[in-house]
Parts: structure tokens; C-alpha cells; sequence
């Protein structure tokens, strides 16, 4: 496409973002005091510990230009070091368990681990397979939960802003 | 005598100014370039504060070290901050007045960038992880073909004013605005415009918001970073970012930088002088992001050709500068 052909792309685009939604009350697990710190700025960490990828495609919308959860102050960044909260997805197999455990040891603290989609809240439709060690809470701490199978973006984007505060 | 000592403290405080004025806008550029980005993507961005909000939070962050990292891991940030200041200090963006003790040339304003080049690259050789040795050795690989490009293209400037020092030349340019349309200075401000792209580490040399390590420069040397450590690192990468990009809106167009005169800048000149690099540092933010958004980065093979293309430009200008003045 020409310079021209992005250009009117970009003005016939315009803003795509869903309108933003006020935030509704804070649930107990992010409420934590020592959390506090977390408020405006928050970077995630995804840790893909079993699964099925419906999940992160999920997070992939929360992230894009319809549901835009940068524009609340989260950002998914590359290295757990430089995370406040690490978003786990998938039952927890057995290559992945040591590397989650790993993963939380090396994001510096305050820091929040979410369990997101059904998998990693109670291993969902993969309870009891050969291969999977447990559901997340089974290996790490987890202050925060996400249902759904997949949650939807805005579930994510929600959870996330509980953690924000924005 | 005492006239010439209120003259110092008025170019001390002028210089102090300056790199407060820095600090403290560095961020928000930052920020307008994620939102220029944002708006063009059609999404509603994260807003001008967040690299503060970032910078803050990771402050008070509990900073983790890899096992088997040295003395390095937490020194290299802190000289990457330190050269960022330096820089800040040194380059004319508010004013062109420097302490006359301090030599501003071009040779110390170079030296103190490698400074902050090398301390990046050893952190990120430091903690020993493939990603953190890789982006170290591109990113010096690319240092050593920009630095001698910065080099030239500034040695092509200093030739009508007779100075290698940066506020000279400045002051040259808005004396004499004909030289900013002259071949020669067209020439070394384009070589010097693609050498600051690659030095701050931007599209097409390198992407700022990759999460690909595989072809991470800049953000793969800071993935062991974390804490106040990674906020060092940071403000100092956006202090350079910041101090480059305004030198080079400063050399297009000089007006409203306020002159060392005599016995120092005055208040009014110097309000004037920060409002002036604000407003054309900003816009030269909206100009990079927008190019940055319509442009894929180059593969790394390729950076090189466009390297030595900004090597030619600045060869040429040097030339033209002697011959066509």
C-alpha cells in the first residue's frame, strides 16, 4: 500500500477503542496494602504454563486497539523482571511447573500473580490428565482469579484494573 | 571582577536550568511519541504521564539480581543515568551558555555518548543470559558505525564557525540562518538525524516496543534489569533520546535558544529558550513517531548500508563545507 493508502486508512480508521467504562469495586485479592505501590503503573508478565492458546488470544485483544488496556496503565512487557504481576494461562504441566515457580521467584516485589481462564483456576476440561501437574494456586500464590473459558477481554482488562486502580 | 563572577553564576544557573528543564520533560517526550504511536493505530493510548507513572512505581520497586551478576549490574545503571545528565548538562537544548571550565566540544559531548553505550553493553553481558549477550553485541557493532558518522557530521558544522563546541554552532546558525539552508549543513543534519535514530535506539534500527527477543537490540541488554536499577537505565536512555533529538530540532532551527550574550542568559531569554525547546522538541517527537508508525524495521544485515549511507552524507558534508563553504 502507498504512503497516501495508509494515510487515508489511518483517517477513515479513526478511533477504534471501545468507549472506556468506569471501573467497578475493587476485589479482595488486589486490595492487598503492599500493592499499593502497583496504582497507575502496572506491566504484565504472560506465562503460558499448558495452554490451549484460546486464552492468549484473549490477551492479545485486551492489549489491541479495540479493548486498549494501556489506556488504564497496564502493558505486557518481555522480561518477568520487569513485571508487577505475572498472568498465568493453562493447567500447569510438568516442563512448566519449575519454570512458573522460577518465573514468580524473579519478578521483583510487590507483585501479583493472576490465574486467568478456567485451566489455570481449576484445570478445567484437562482435571486429572497425565501431563498436568495442577491448577496454578497448586504451585504458586495466586491473589487473583479470572473465570471464563476463555474470559472474554474485558474480563482481563477488568482484572487488570482492579490492580491499577484506574 | 564581580561582574565577571555574576556572569558564571548566571551561566551555572542557566546550565542547572537546563538539565532540570531535561529531566523532567524527557519522560513526557516519551510518552507523546507512545501516544503519537497510539493515536495512529487507532487506539487511545496510554496517556503523556505513564513513563512517569512507570519511573516512579519501579523506583520503589525491590531490585532483583540475577545469580552469578557482578558489581556491573548495579554500576552501569547508575552511568547510564550519569551520562544522560552529563549529556543534559552539556548539549545546548535550553541555552547555549555553557561554564567556561567545562569544555563542551564535540570530542567530550561524543566521548561521554560511548561512556553510556559501553555501560549498557556490559550490563548487558553482565548476567550471562544469551538474549542480554546478543543485544550487547549489536548494540556496540552499531556504536561503532555511528559514532564516527556523529563525529563527522558535527566536524562539518563546527568548519564555517571555527569551534567545535555545540553552543557555538548553534549560535552560529541563528546569526547567520543562511547556513541552515547551505548544502553542507543540510547534508551533516540529515547524516546526523539517521546517527541519532540509531544511537537512541528507534525504528528502522531498532524496535522500542518489541517483545520479540530474537530481535531485541536495545531492550534485550535491560531484560535482567529491574527496580530502580531498570528506572536508571531508562531515565537514561530517554534522557538521551531527549538531549539528541532536541540538539538536532535546535541545529533546523535555532530560534528562540537562549544565547550566551553577555555575562550569561537572562531570565526572560531563558523562559523563552525553554518554551522554544519544548514546543520544537515535541514536534520533532510527533514527526519520529509518525515515521516510525508507516516504516518496518530493518533487518539487521541491512542497518549497516544505512549506516554507512549516513557515513557518506556526513563525509560529503565535511567536503562541501571546505570547498562551498
Amino acid at each position: 500500500m502507498s504512503l497516501r493508502g495508509w494515510l487515508s486508512l489511518a483517517r477513515r480508521t479513526g478511533r477504534i477503542a471501545e468507549p472506556a467504562v468506569p471501573r467497578g469495586a475493587d476485589s479482595a485479592g488486589a486490595a492487598r496494602a503492599d500493592a499499593g505501590i502497583l496504582a497507575g503503573s502496572v506491566q504484565v508478565r504472560h506465562v503460558d504454563a499448558g495452554s490451549c492458546n484460546g486464552c492468549e488470544i484473549e490477551v492479545a485483544a485486551a492489549f489491541g486497539p479495540v479493548h486498549d488496556g494501556e489506556r488504564y496503565g497496564a502493558r505486557l512487557v518481555a522480561s518477568p523482571r520487569h513485571a508487577d504481576v505475572v498472568l498465568v494461562t493453562g493447567v500447569v504441566t510438568r516442563n512448566m511447573a519449575e519454570p512458573l515457580r522460577r518465573t514468580v521467584d524473579a519478578t521483583p516485589r510487590p507483585r501479583l500473580v493472576v490465574a486467568m481462564g478456567d485451566c489455570a483456576r481449576d484445570c478445567g476440561v484437562f482435571a486429572g490428565g497425565y501431563g498436568v501437574v495442577g491448577a496454578v494456586k497448586d504451585v504458586v500464590d495466586v491473589d487473583l482469579e479470572i473465570p471464563g473459558c476463555p474470559p472474554r477481554p474485558e474480563a482481563v482488562v477488568e482484572a487488570l484494573r482492579t490492580v491499577t486502580r484506574r | 571582577m564581580s561582574g565577571e563572577v555574576a556572569g558564571e553564576v548566571r551561566v551555572v544557573v542557566a546550565v542547572v536550568l537546563q538539565t532540570v528543564v531535561v529531566v523532567v520533560a524527557a519522560p513526557f517526550l516519551v510518552g507523546v511519541l507512545r501516544q503519537v504511536r497510539a493515536r495512529w493505530e487507532g487506539r487511545v493510548g496510554q496517556g503523556l504521564l505513564q513513563p512517569w507513572r512507570d519511573l516512579v512505581k519501579l523506583a520503589r520497586k525491590e531490585p532483583l539480581q540475577a545469580s552469578g551478576s557482578t558489581v556491573v549490574a548495579w554500576v552501569a545503571p547508575v552511568v547510564v543515568l550519569g551520562s544522560g545528565l552529563l549529556l543534559a548538562a552539556l548539549v545546548p537544548t535550553v541555552t547555549t551558555a555553557g561554564p567556561a571550565r567545562l569544555p563542551a566540544d564535540l570530542f567530550v559531548v561524543v566521548s561521554v555518548l560511548l561512556v553510556g553505550t559501553v555501560a549498557l553493553g556490559l550490563l548487558g553481558l553482565d548476567a550471562g543470559s544469551a538474549f542480554g549477550g546478543m543485544g550487547s553485541s549489536r548494540h556496540l557493532t552499531i556504536a561503532a558505525l555511528v559514532e564516527p558518522t556523529v563525529l563527522l557530521a558535527v566536524y562539518a558544522l563546527s568548519v564555517p564557525v571555527g569551534s567545535t563546541a555545540l553552543g557555538p554552532i548553534v549560535e552560529g546558525r541563528l546569526a547567520d540562518p543562511g547556513r541552515v539552508v547551505a548544502p553542507a549543513g543540510v547534508l551533516a543534519v540529515v547524516a546526523l538525524a539517521i546517527a541519532v535514530v540509531a544511537e537512541t535506539a528507534r525504528i528502522p534500527v531498532d524496535n522500542p516496543s518489541t517483545h520479540l527477543e530474537l530481535t531485541m537490540v536495545h531492550e534485550a541488554m535491560v531484560l535482567e534489569s529491574s527496580g530502580r536499577d531498570l528506572a536508571a537505565v531508562e531515565l537514561g536512555s530517554w534522557l538521551r533520546l531527549s538531549v539528541l533529538l532536541a540538539l538536532v530540532a535546535n541545529l533546523v532551527v535555532p530560534w528562540g535558544v537562549a544565547t550566551a550574550g553577555d555575562g550569561g542568559p537572562g531570565l526572560p531569554a531563558l523562559a523563552l529558550g525553554v518554551v522554544a525547546v519544548v514546543v520544537k522538541t515535541a514536534a520533532s517527537g510527533v514527526v519520529l513517531a509518525t515515521a516510525e508508525v508507516f516504516m518496518a524495521k530493518l533487518r539487521l544485515f541491512r542497518v549497516p548500508e544505512l549506516l554507512t549511507g549516513s557515513f557518506v552524507l556526513a563525509f560529503l558534508a565535511v567536503t562541501g563545507s571546505y570547498v562551498i563553504g
